[in-house]
């Protein structure tokens, strides 16, 4: 039988994100009131000063938790359901279900990208390089969170241990990182704490290729080493742990 | 070709035991093979390492001719399993879950709806299609598992206790399912439900402690064993004086034993007009026989033997 590869990645996507959010349409409201939430919070507080800062913040949040979110889902159809054991004894490859959960994940943050992108478009200044490096640190923020899913659901027996990880490194990320305002507010000495989440250095990029944020070339060429860096590492854990086939 | 294990072995990291020790067995993949022994006797782990699923310790299992960590990527391509506590996703209908399974397969999704649909008649879950999972049975998921894989194209389908928590209507539909099923594919399952194992299944094996006791047809094992009548009186019957094994229950003594000393039995029954049953032994009392479980003892009753 010919087998149809984009049909086998197509499938994750359908089961953890398509038929979710159509058979489950509030989720889709769920999705972005996390962020948005947030970006009025801070609107407010900083009396408007600080809304294209936080608009990007709730960008950054919304592919980082939906990518640590994925591992729930991973978790969910391993443990919970043994969907992936029917998986792993059929013609699917392991590439194609992890391709097609971590699409799922990007599936799952759709509706709220859009209405980011809405609120982007009018309060943030957004140039041609200024977007590619946006989307250049959101790619690479969104394979880091993923690994991270994934790194961490293989190393998960159940549910509830998954929704303990997701809500822990969920807040560590969304609040040790200055993403909703510039790390400048951040009084010395706990400016450091912020630096031991891998999202400051994405968020320090973004701000200062859209105007919030003045750092040096020098800083700014850290902040893509570290992140590019750790990303490489997370993602070679995720794959060299991934248990496809059990020892 | 069948399926074959050659000293198949498994230890997990840890534990002190094998799960699987030294098991060699050739498995006809015709009809149905059922795998029956106690909790922990290895039943997973082997349908695990046969599905793919698990990597054994030493040893070398193989599926026509296909083994199961060298070709397993050729292999997935005509097995399927149902895992033991498999359930499908309760967000979803039966419809799209037994689609997506057969899109992981590599359908395409047209053709994977229309044979989604179609299945979905087979398996007797039609008015079912469109509610949410979350909404139906436990008999009722357990067949859109089912469904899964008989929608897929797989010939040869493992399936680990698919009948346990089903009542006994979704079982012998289940059953029946399979029957109708088995011309075309080699269904192997594990089951505690040893009757149904006895009078579906078209091969058995006993498993115990990791090691495969016995394996064959019914027959074959039947002439594996010492005794092979069983022969039923009161409560309160005398026993006549026949060599066999005599297990005594709270409301009755059965007697295992050979076909002639069932027949002196009989005989003596008749002639002291008194109530008894004789049949050819049970998968029941060849499990206990091969397991050498006492269950009586467990249970608070007595037996001897002559």
């Amino acid at each position: 039988m010919r087998r149809n590869k984009l049909s086998q990645i197509w499938a994750s996507v359908l089961l953890t994100a398509i038929y979710w959010m159509r058979n489950y349409p509030i989720s889709i409201v769920a999705s972005f009131l996390s962020p948005l939430a947030i970006v009025l919070i801070i609107s407010f507080v900083s009396k408007g000063a600080l809304v294209g800062v936080a608009v990007e913040g709730a960008l950054i949040t919304t592919f980082v938790l939906n990518g640590i979110m994925e591992m729930t889902d991973i978790s969910h159809l391993k443990n919970d359901f043994k969907i992936q054991d029917m998986v792993v004894a059929s013609p699917t490859s392991a590439f194609s279900y992890i391709f097609g959960m971590s699409l799922s994940s990007l599936a799952t943050s759709i509706p709220s990208i859009i209405f980011i992108l809405i609120l982007w478009s009018v309060f943030v200044h957004t140039t041609i390089v200024s977007a590619l490096t946006v989307f250049a640190v959101v790619a690479l923020l969104m394979v880091l969170s993923i690994s991270i899913g994934f790194f961490l659901a293989t190393r998960t027996s159940d549910i509830s241990q998954s929704y303990q990880f997701t809500s822990i490194l969920g807040l560590l990320f969304t609040t040790i990182s200055p993403i909703y305002y510039p790390i400048s507010l951040i009084p010395m000495p706990y400016r450091y704490l912020a630096y031991l989440s891998p999202i400051t250095y994405g968020a320090e990029i973004i701000q200062s290729a859209t105007g919030y944020l003045s750092i040096s070339s020098m800083n700014l060429a850290v902040d893509w080493l570290v992140l590019i860096v750790l990303t490489a590492i997370t993602l070679f854990f995720a794959i060299k742990d991934l248990r496809w086939r059990e020892a | 070709m069948p399926i074959e294990c050659v000293k198949l072995t498994k230890k997990y990291h840890g534990a002190t035991s094998k799960s699987l020790d030294n098991v060699n067995v050739s498995i006809p993949t015709k009809g149905i093979f059922s795998l029956i022994g106690r909790n922990g006797a290895g039943k997973t782990t082997l349908t695990r390492i046969l599905g793919t699923q698990l990597m054994p310790s030493s040893g070398h299992a193989s599926i026509n001719g296909l083994d199961v960590v060298d070709d397993a990527k050729e292999l997935r391509e005509i097995i399927a399993v149902i895992p033991q506590d498999g359930k499908p996703v309760p967000w979803v209908t039966p419809a799209q879950m037994i689609m997506t399974y057969l899109m992981w397969r590599g359908y395409g999704i047209r053709d994977a709806r229309s044979r989604a649909l179609s299945v979905i008649k087979d398996v007797g879950i039609y008015k079912e299609k469109d509610k949410h999972i979350e909404n139906l049975s436990g008999g009722t998921r357990r067949k859109v598992l089912v469904g899964c894989v008989l929608a897929s194209e797989a010939e040869i389908v493992f399936m680990d206790e698919p009948t346990t928590g089903l009542d006994l209507i979704s079982r012998t539909s289940f059953w029946e399912t399979l029957g109708r099923l088995k011309k075309d594919r080699f269904f192997l399952l594990t089951t505690h439900y040893l009757e149904e194992a006895e009078s579906l299944a078209d091969g058995i094996g006993i498993l115990d402690n990791g090691k495969l006791l016995v394996s064959g047809s019914m027959d074959q094992i039947r002439r594996r064993i010492r005794y092979k009548y069983m022969v039923t009186l009161g409560k309160d019957a005398k026993v006549p004086d026949v060599k066999g094994k005599t297990v005594r229950t709270s409301n009755s003594t059965k007697i295992m034993t050979s076909e002639k000393e069932a027949k002196k039995i009989a005989s003596e029954m008749i002639r002291r007009h008194a109530e008894f049953s004789m049949s050819p032994i049970s998968l029941n009392e060849i499990f206990y026989s091969f397991v050498k479980e006492d269950i009586d003892l467990e249970n608070g009753e007595s037996h001897e033997e002559k």
